[in-house]
């Protein structure tokens, strides 16, 4: 089977932002994403390393802000939502397949090594930056947060700044 | 009033509403098509500008939204979370996001959308994306004096470049609206199309281009549910309806029923503190829209009972107490002074003084006397409850 074309981007953009002004209305707070990821690090770390979590301050700090386990955490319970939503609009859609994308000019393992490198990244950053694309630039966007759309501004201009180099991984020139 | 999270739905069941709203989000990012990283990029090479256009919709729609729901007085905006500003950490993680972006293809929501669909791309994003934030979480003193530098707290932009939060809006949709109109020119000619558009597209386009601007302008150009609550307390016909109640009554009701009431002193904070009516509490006639005390508004067992210095500023807080809730509500006919003066200042009557004269001095003397006491007992247990209302945390971080 095909699959489905893509909503028309504008739709599916009101939808989004509809969704998001049902968030910010419901609980006063917008979406998110490298929050929920970092509470499962936090949990991870937490279960594997009891002592080294009750000894390091960061995670004292996130531990009294979320009490109990880095699990209960609003995000967290978001982002698994979010992979259900996704996987069922992939099914709806006959999008769900094993497939890695890439540019033709480079190979799979170049192609994976550069994955971890941006996650790594992007991981890194969001927690310096207080949230990725998400929770920082678009939920900041509708509250008009002065350093919501900064940290937009950053991402997508530095991102374009240095999409030239990394050309060979997305097109084939 | 919005936002419903923390006083009208807490705890645990946040939770459920997080999974339900991340479901819908997760559903309407793969619809969009972000969980397909050639599209996702394709805004960095010029091919594909579906990021910007779901992206600034979204916003666009959220921002407008906002403006809206805090205009009809749904959704308070001193209790929404504002991401605060912390200037260098902003630029520099920004910075360091999008390198991750070009380089990983994805962006943290996006790639859990991805894996969901089976991009093997996204697994490995992730993978990184869980050691990045392991790193920064370990590496944290490192990082702290950047993390923590330039804090400017929770700044808003209208603000800070000393607009209306409706002219920004407008602004900003502006600035969009020409985003997707010269994206998509760049767009067609990288891909060698001259697009033919048919009249009813262009009209359907127009159309929801238009909305955000009218919506914008009925905000900019209507009382808001603020102003329009006072414009109805001015309403001289409205305050006709104020039920009152007399000093004698007053006193009586205090000196025998003062736990079925709230004699609540509208005048400012630093007058009441000078003096005020015993057993009474103080909600200034300015506060009354203050969200803490629309309990008093809106409670069923007590009689909430209003003065002031001004008989009509009391009839004012009556519409306005009316129209926030129905709790049973009187203005004292007298005002504070004379009140005092009637009640707590009873002249002796002269011996030549009617029966009734006489009885009534009793009367007021004895129930000033009674109503007294029981001030001193309550003193402390009488001030309004301080209800705190919590500012509402969110964020990635």
């Amino acid at each position: 089977m095909r699959a489905k074309a893509f909503m028309n981007p504008y739709l599916a953009g009101f939808l989004l932002g509809l969704v998001l002004l049902n968030t910010i209305y419901i609980t006063g707070r917008g979406l998110g994403a490298s929050g929920g990821t970092k509470s499962m690090v936090a949990a991870t770390v937490k279960a594997v390393a009891p002592e080294h979590y009750a000894n390091t301050r960061y995670y004292q700090e996130a531990e009294a802000e979320h009490p109990g386990s880095p699990l209960k955490n609003w995000l967290f319970f978001e982002i698994i939502g979010v992979f259900i939503g996704a996987f069922a609009s992939g099914v709806i859609s006959d999008r769900v397949a094993l497939k890695l994308e890439k540019g033709k000019g480079v190979t799979n393992t170049v192609r994976i090594i550069a994955s971890i490198t941006g996650g790594l990244l992007f991981g890194f950053g969001s927690q310096l930056g207080r949230g990725c694309t998400s929770g920082s630039a678009l939920s900041g966007m509708a509250v008009m947060s002065f350093g919501g759309i900064i940290t937009m501004l950053a991402i997508f201009g530095s991102a374009y700044m240095l999409a030239y180099f990394f050309r060979k991984l997305w097109i084939n020139k | 009033m919005g936002p419903l999270v923390p006083d009208i739905i807490g705890g645990e069941f946040n939770f459920v509403i997080a999974l339900l709203i991340g479901i819908a989000f997760g559903f309407v990012l793969e619809q969009a098509g972000f969980s397909t990283t050639k599209k996702l990029v394709g805004l960095f090479y010029g091919y594909d500008f579906t990021v910007l256009k779901v992206f600034f919709t979204a916003g666009i729609t959220a921002m407008v939204g906002v403006v809206l729901l805090a205009h009809l007085g749904l959704l308070d905006l001193n209790m929404i979370y504002v991401n605060p500003t912390y200037l260098r950490a902003a630029l520099i993680g920004g910075g360091i996001m999008g390198a991750g972006f070009i380089i990983g293809g994805f962006c943290p929501g996006t790639s859990i959308c991805a894996l969901a669909t089976g991009k093997i791309g996204a697994f490995w994003f992730i993978v990184g994306s869980l050691f990045g934030i392991l790193i920064f979480m370990e590496a944290y003193p490192v990082f702290e004096e950047v993390y923590l530098a330039d804090n400017w707290g929770p700044v808003r932009i209208d603000k800070f470049l000393g607009l209306s939060q409706e002219l920004f809006a407008i602004i900003m949709t502006a600035v969009a609206i020409a985003a997707f109109f010269f994206t998509q020119k760049i767009q067609d000619h990288l891909h060698g199309i001259k697009p033919t558009y048919s009249k009813n597209k262009v009209l359907t386009y127009s159309g929801f281009a238009a909305l955000p601007f009218v919506i914008i302008a009925i905000v900019a150009l209507t009382p808001n549910s603020h102003e329009r609550m006072l414009a109805k307390a001015d309403n001289s016909a409205l305050q006709e309806k104020a039920k009152e109640i007399m000093s004698d009554k007053l006193v009586l009701e205090l000196a025998n029923n003062y736990y079925n009431i709230n004699l609540i002193d509208l005048r400012d904070s630093s007058s009441f503190n000078k003096s005020h009516l015993p057993l009474a509490i103080n909600i200034p006639f300015d506060s009354m829209l203050n969200r803490s005390y629309e309990d008093y508004f809106k409670q069923h067992y007590k009689t909430n009972i209003f003065y002031a210095d001004h008989p009509q500023t009391a009839k004012k807080a009556y519409v306005i107490a009316t129209n926030l809730g129905d709790a049973e509500t009187y203005v004292l006919h007298e005002t504070a002074e004379q009140f005092d003066s009637l009640i707590f200042k009873a002249k002796i009557p002269e011996s030549t003084a009617s029966k009734s004269e006489q009885q009534l001095y009793q009367f007021r003397s004895t129930m000033a006397q009674n109503v007294k006491q029981i001030a001193e007992r309550m003193q402390k247990q009488l001030q309004p409850v301080k209800k705190v209302t919590k500012k509402v945390k969110g964020g990635c971080s």
